[in-house]
């Protein structure tokens, strides 16, 4: 692979480049600036709270022993080119006007590119009740590790009962997850023999089973077909563990013996305490088609971070990930953006019994059937085993190709139109 | 386009309802915008609100979602659900004129 120097004179000093965040998308943007550019150009800092980074497509597995625990988690650094320097620290906040980061411990980061990577976090404690009793008893998230395995034990353990899954609000990381995390549930009990003992309901804020129309139909028909309830437009305002009961703020109620709840998602803490960085729920607020934040063209966000309008999916930072790593440096040659960045996102659903559907679709165009990424290629908005296999060797794909900085061939940032039907809209 | 009449004026709204144009609204068209909601009378805090939305479209070409309400107008989400019980982000989008707010995912 080819390095490009920067078209401009660095004057022996290498720029610094700081990256918050060493997961899917601050390592992938580490990687492919250490393999895009020459390094004598910058120097990238990376920094992170702890050494656990965890493949979260998996988590939705764990519950049902479809995947171990201790496989999904590896180390930060060592998915890092051994050019980037990594920090393993809490960040403090950042002064933009000063272009400094504030570490755990008075270490200071200055830089002249920053690139905000730290992804969403989970406020269980935001909504009533989530996190009081009945928390890792009968309520559960598999949203993360701890409670993916919670569930676990849980689901091994019930014979019978209502069981529901909640998404509390938008915006959530992987839409699609709770969706499968309900396909594969009726999969789990028919498999135990116990389906016709347990009622599987699905409870979402929006007004159908997924935000766009043809998508929607879709997926509501495959919950219909398996059997499981619809309820929509019910905000979670309340959760009575003891009760077994779930709250709207407009006082409707779904009765459970088994709550899997996606709970409240915001950006992470230290961008509500760096003052112009964040906005109301501490994502940060970028150009949806440049990533670059509007206050300070020098600060870049990317990935689950980001404040914009595309899905909170591993698939959307890569594709954002070319865009970013092109604009910084354009950025740093002192040239115009590209706003090339469409808001593409391709997410595998898993359904169940060894099948899968495929989604594909940005900004402007919804989720559409047809074949990816051109008309011979896997099936859209249709189950098969091959977009089954598809997900399961992105697992591998995800450590040794994505992570890394390489691209997929024959798959770009920008969405393919050819193979899509536009007539089923 | 459809159009919805409120007192002697005919102003272009979406299928649902929403107004295309902020600036065809004028605040005695909320009150009959919220009745036709089913709210009898507009209170000093359903104002709140209302000016809140207008501020905030006016600032980021979109209305806030009601979590983002909850957080930044002063007015819970749990009070912002009594003033506006069939949802408060979209009911009081319509009552203010405003389009209907995008979400997101």
């Amino acid at each position: 692979m080819s390095r490009s120097h920067l078209p401009y004179d660095s004057g022996g000093m290498g720029k610094h480049i700081v990256i918050l965040g060493g997961g899917t998308a601050g390592t992938m943007t580490a990687n492919r600036l250490q393999r895009t550019y020459d390094e004598r150009d910058f120097r990238i800092t990376v920094v992170d709270q702890d050494d656990d980074h965890v493949y979260q497509p998996g988590l939705l597995f764990v519950p049902f022993g479809l995947a171990q625990p201790h496989h999904l988690v590896r180390s930060r650094p060592q998915q890092l080119n051994t050019a980037v320097d990594y920090k393993q620290t809490r960040i403090e906040r950042v002064d933009l006007n000063g272009r400094t980061v504030y570490l755990d411990g008075g270490i200071r980061l200055s830089y002249d590119i920053l690139v905000v990577a730290t992804g969403a976090r989970l406020l269980p404690e935001e909504t009533e009740g989530l996190t009081g009793p009945g928390w890792g008893e009968n309520v559960f998230t598999f949203y993360d590790l701890p409670g993916a395995v919670g569930l676990r034990h849980a689901l091994e353990r019930i014979d019978g009962g209502r069981v529901v899954i909640d998404v509390a609000d938008l915006p959530l990381k992987c839409p699609v997850a709770p969706l499968e995390f309900a396909f594969l549930a009726d999969w789990h009990f028919q498999r135990r023999g116990i389906r016709d003992k347990v009622q599987l309901t699905y409870v979402t804020p929006l007004d159908a089973a997924f935000t766009k129309p043809v998508a929607a139909k879709a997926l509501g028909g495959l919950l219909a077909e398996k059997g499981i309830e619809l309820v929509t437009e019910f905000t979670l305002g309340e959760v009575d563990g003891p009760g077994g009961r779930l709250v709207s703020y407009d006082e409707r109620e779904v009765p459970f013996d088994l709550a899997v709840v996606v709970p409240l998602h915001g950006g992470a803490e230290y961008v509500g305490r760096s003052e112009g960085l964040g906005d109301e729920l501490d994502f940060v607020p970028v150009d949806p088609r440049t990533l670059q934040h509007s206050g300070h063209p020098e600060v870049f966000a990317i990935g689950d971070a980001a404040g914009v309008p595309a899905s909170k999916a591993g698939s959307v930072a890569h594709f954002e990930g070319e865009v970013l790593v092109h604009n910084i440096g354009r950025f740093l040659a002192g040239q115009s953006l590209d706003a090339s960045f469409d808001g593409h996102a391709n997410c595998f659903v898993e359904t169940g019994f060894h099948k899968a559907l495929l989604i594909d679709f940005n900004y402007d165009t919804e989720p559409l059937p047809g074949h990816f990424p051109g008309p011979v290629g896997l099936p859209l908005l249709k189950e098969s085993h091959a977009n089954h296999l598809g997900k399961l060797a992105f697992e591998w794909l995800y450590w040794h190709s994505l992570l890394p900085g390489r691209e997929l061939p024959g798959i770009g940032s920008a969405m393919p139109e050819h193979g899509k039907h536009h007539a089923h809209a | 386009m459809p159009t919805a009449t409120y007192g002697d004026t005919a102003v272009p709204v979406d299928d649902e309802g929403f107004f295309i144009d902020p600036d065809r609204w004028n605040e005695p068209m909320a009150e009959q915008i919220a009745r036709e909601a089913g709210i009898e009378a507009l209170t000093d805090r359903h104002w709140t609100v209302i000016r809140f939305m207008r501020a905030q479209y006016a600032e980021k070409g979109t209305g806030p979602t009601v979590r983002v309400l909850g957080k930044t107008s002063g007015v819970s989400v749990k009070e912002l659900y009594q003033l506006f019980p069939k949802g408060p982000a979209k009911t009081a989008a319509k009552i203010a004129g405003i389009p209907k707010p995008r979400g997101c995912i």
